[in-house]
């Protein structure tokens, strides 16, 4: 019988026929493969189970079945069969067109704009696959797919660990998982299923594609493997010299040895390269030289007795470091209103080490189009706003770091701010409740369609009520303060 | 067919009862009791009555050590608490209850499952499974893909695997595919006196077609049990802990 390794174009393999072999793998073998019955042909992946096999050659396809067939979405592929065949188990999955990161990777250093572009898109693509309880842990520029229409997926969950499922991936081996160039360092102590490992890896990729070259090599000892943990990369800029400082600070950000102060989270990187502008720089940015020998051996005696943390699903993680959006209408709201808001931020925020609060303000286009010099007086307006925000956050007595401030335009101002929440991967929404005058019930309520269009929770604000005050007409009140 | 699988139910009627119909809600076709039906609860006589309608209808059954303790013995391997329960279920038990605890085997098959109460390496030792190294025993004595029991009253997923033995902690109500090249070692938990820090009663599915295996947790009255067990004189500290699932 011939040997799942070695199926010859026309093989039939369950209700699939081999069309032509793709890729043989240390694990598996890949051919393409069309439905007998027709229909779209697909990936057909076999594990290698011939005699001296790794057992985790078939414990990293038995890990990508069961975890291929509880994510959904344009970010993975999609399982479209499994199970035993005449040659052993196999699974067919959707062939993903598009460019591999790989090709982006061998024509780097690519310019800042490219490397922004390419790594919104894949934290993007990596948020989502956390928030289904998912940790890839073998993130590479050959395992990531741009898609044509701009999405990432990704692709090989051998290494995967789901959440709410047992890790056959790791229960496999009491070796580090992971590929030696990007793996994180609590990986290589042996931890798995902490998303913050992903967003490692991504800034490894993140550093390829601006410098083209690895921060940490490709060590192929144990030693080497973890010099990471003690050793910083040489600054980007030092290799790049016109590579922008926040871009700088964005990759070094996603290297930081310690989770607790690497980036909280995959969208949160996506945001900050899609919003470079709203990055806090800090000694990160400007860093022209790794630390020296002192910091280096604190680090390593460090390493050697930290304690791994105790195991919690993905979406644990990412529970404490929400995105909070707080949409602030500067133009039509009251003092009471505004001072419920920031209570109703701090809520939110409250407790909560890692989150993000970006307060939005969107300028109404029709403002803007009925002025003359409308250009002009737009970008006036739009600064004022920007001002506004920083002013009602000022309060807040928040960290810089977590804040960011953003005005929308647009004449659609709940798409707007459901837009914006949306590829932000926001997780709450705070936004005020506004006045029933005439006006109002003409337009439709703000708050209203955004708690019923948003991707997440949201929260509606009103003044508390104080007897003898119209809380819904600002006008009144705003006469009364005056 | 989808296998709904109870242990542990301990005279205990509220949960049992809850987890029955959670079940069936749920699609149950078949339904297998890993023993200790009695002990510890004040509901034995109504217990078995159900559970031998259920036998009837084709249920798979095994014994327990409290089952096996009701029929005599000094149980002198029993903590105080547990032999005052079971000197107090003796004394209710009539001759068909005592029959029907007398005819359950130690171990039962289904296709590649095997029932237990306890570790499937000396079925009636009662050996616990709480590590991965007796959970391998347990596996390996088995010689079967599938190794359902219950005793320890902690649910939870063992499995073979190249390192040794994997252990899981379920999330309930999460599905979770039971690879027909792998070994498993599944606790069920217990349905009468979970000992978790959960309350609810816990119990286990199985859907043999998809061979996916799904842990439950059940919330009952156990405020209704607990005073049943005070109001039968047995000792207070089994109502307590009812509460507190400890």
């Amino acid at each position: 019988m011939e040997s799942a390794a070695h199926l010859k174009p026309g093989t039939q393999v369950a209700t699939y026929c081999v069309q032509e072999k793709l890729r043989e793998g240390g694990m598996a073998v890949l051919y393409r493969a069309a439905p007998i019955a027709g229909g779209e042909p697909g990936l057909l992946k076999v594990p290698k189970l011939e005699f001296g096999s790794h057992p985790v050659c078939y414990a990293g396809f038995e890990a990508e079945q069961m975890i291929l067939g509880r994510v959904v979405g344009p970010h993975v592929p999609r399982l479209v069969a499994g199970g035993e065949s005449d040659f052993g188990p196999y699974l067919v999955m959707e062939h993903i067109a598009g460019t591999s990161f790989a090709e982006y990777a061998s024509a780097a250093p690519l310019p800042a704009a490219d490397v922004a572009r390419l790594g919104a898109a894949l934290g993007s693509a990596l948020h989502d696959l956390h928030r289904q309880d998912v940790v890839h842990h073998d993130l590479k520029p050959s395992h990531v797919i741009l898609r044509e229409d701009g999405q990432v997926a990704l692709i090989d969950f051998g290494l995967a660990v789901h959440g709410h499922l047992p890790d056959l991936a790791g229960a496999e081996s009491d070796k580090p998982l992971g590929t030696a160039a990007y793996i994180s360092p609590e990986q290589i102590a042996g931890v798995r299923g902490d998303p913050r490992s992903d967003v490692f890896s991504l800034g490894v990729i993140l550093y390829l594609l601006a410098t083209g070259r690895l921060p940490f090599g490709e060590p192929t000892s144990m030693v080497g493997l973890r010099r990471r943990l003690y050793c910083d990369p040489l600054p980007p800029r030092r290799i790049i010299h016109d590579l922008p400082e926040w871009l700088q600070e964005i990759i070094l950000h996603c290297l930081e040895v310690r989770t607790d102060t690497r980036y909280a989270t995959a969208a949160q990187v996506a945001h900050d390269l899609t919003h470079p502008g709203q990055v806090v720089l800090t000694e990160r940015a400007r860093r022209a030289k790794r630390a020296g020998m002192a910091v280096a051996a604190r680090r390593w005696l460090t390493a050697l007795s930290a304690v791994p943390p105790a195991r919690k699903p993905p979406t644990a993680h990412l529970a404490l470091a929400p995105h909070v959006l707080v949409a602030i209408d500067t133009g039509c709201s009251s003092p009471r209103l505004f001072q419920a808001l920031r209570d109703a931020t701090m809520r939110v925020v409250g407790g909560e080490q890692q989150w993000r609060v970006s307060c939005i303000s969107v300028l109404e286009h029709s403002l803007l189009t009925e002025q003359e010099e409308g250009a002009e007086i737009g970008r006036a307006l739009h600064m004022l706003r920007l001002v506004e925000l920083h002013h009602w956050a000022q309060p807040l007595g928040l960290p810089q770091e977590q804040l960011r401030f953003h005005v929308l335009e647009g004449s659609d101002v709940p798409s707007k701010l459901i837009e914006y929440a949306r590829a932000s991967h926001a997780d709450h929404i705070i936004i005020g409740a506004r006045g029933t005058s005439g006006l109002r019930r003409m337009l439709g309520s703000v708050s209203s369609r955004v708690a019923a269009e948003a991707p997440c929770s949201v929260t509606v604000v009103r003044a508390p009520h104080i007897a003898g005050m119209d809380a819904n007409n600002f006008n009144a009140e705003i006469r009364k303060i005056d | 067919m989808k296998i709904a699988v109870l242990a542990d139910i301990h005279a205990n009627l509220e949960a049992l009862r809850a987890c029955l119909s959670h079940a069936e809600r749920q699609g149950a076709g078949l339904y297998a009791f890993l023993g200790d039906l009695v002990g510890y609860g004040a509901d034995p006589v109504a217990c078995l009555d159900l559970l031998a309608e259920y036998s009837i209808r084709s249920a798979l059954l095994v014994r327990g050590n409290h089952d096996e303790a009701a029929l005599g013995g000094l149980c002198e391997d029993m903590s105080f608490v547990a032999r005052e329960a079971i000197y107090w279920t003796r004394a209710r038990l009539s001759r068909t209850e005592r029959d029907f605890l007398a005819s359950l085997p130690f171990t039962t098959r289904r296709n590649d499952s095997l029932f237990v109460h306890a570790g499937a390496d000396a079925p009636g030792s009662w050996n616990y499974i709480t590590s991965s190294s007796q959970a391998g025993r347990s596996m390996d004595a088995a010689r079967a893909t599938v190794v359902f029991s219950g005793h320890v009253h902690h649910p939870s997923l063992f499995f073979a695997a190249g390192s040794g033995v994997g252990r899981f902690q379920p999330v309930p109500g999460v599905p979770i595919p039971l690879n027909g090249r792998r070994r498993w070692q599944a606790i069920v938990g217990s349905v009468g006196q979970p000992r978790d820090g959960s309350n609810a009663a816990a119990y286990a599915l199985y859907d043999e077609q998809e061979r996916m295996l799904t842990f439950f947790r059940v919330p009952y009255d156990h405020m209704t049990t607990a005073r049943k067990i005070i109001a039968a004189g047995l000792p207070e500290r089994l109502a307590a802990r009812l509460h507190r699932g400890e």
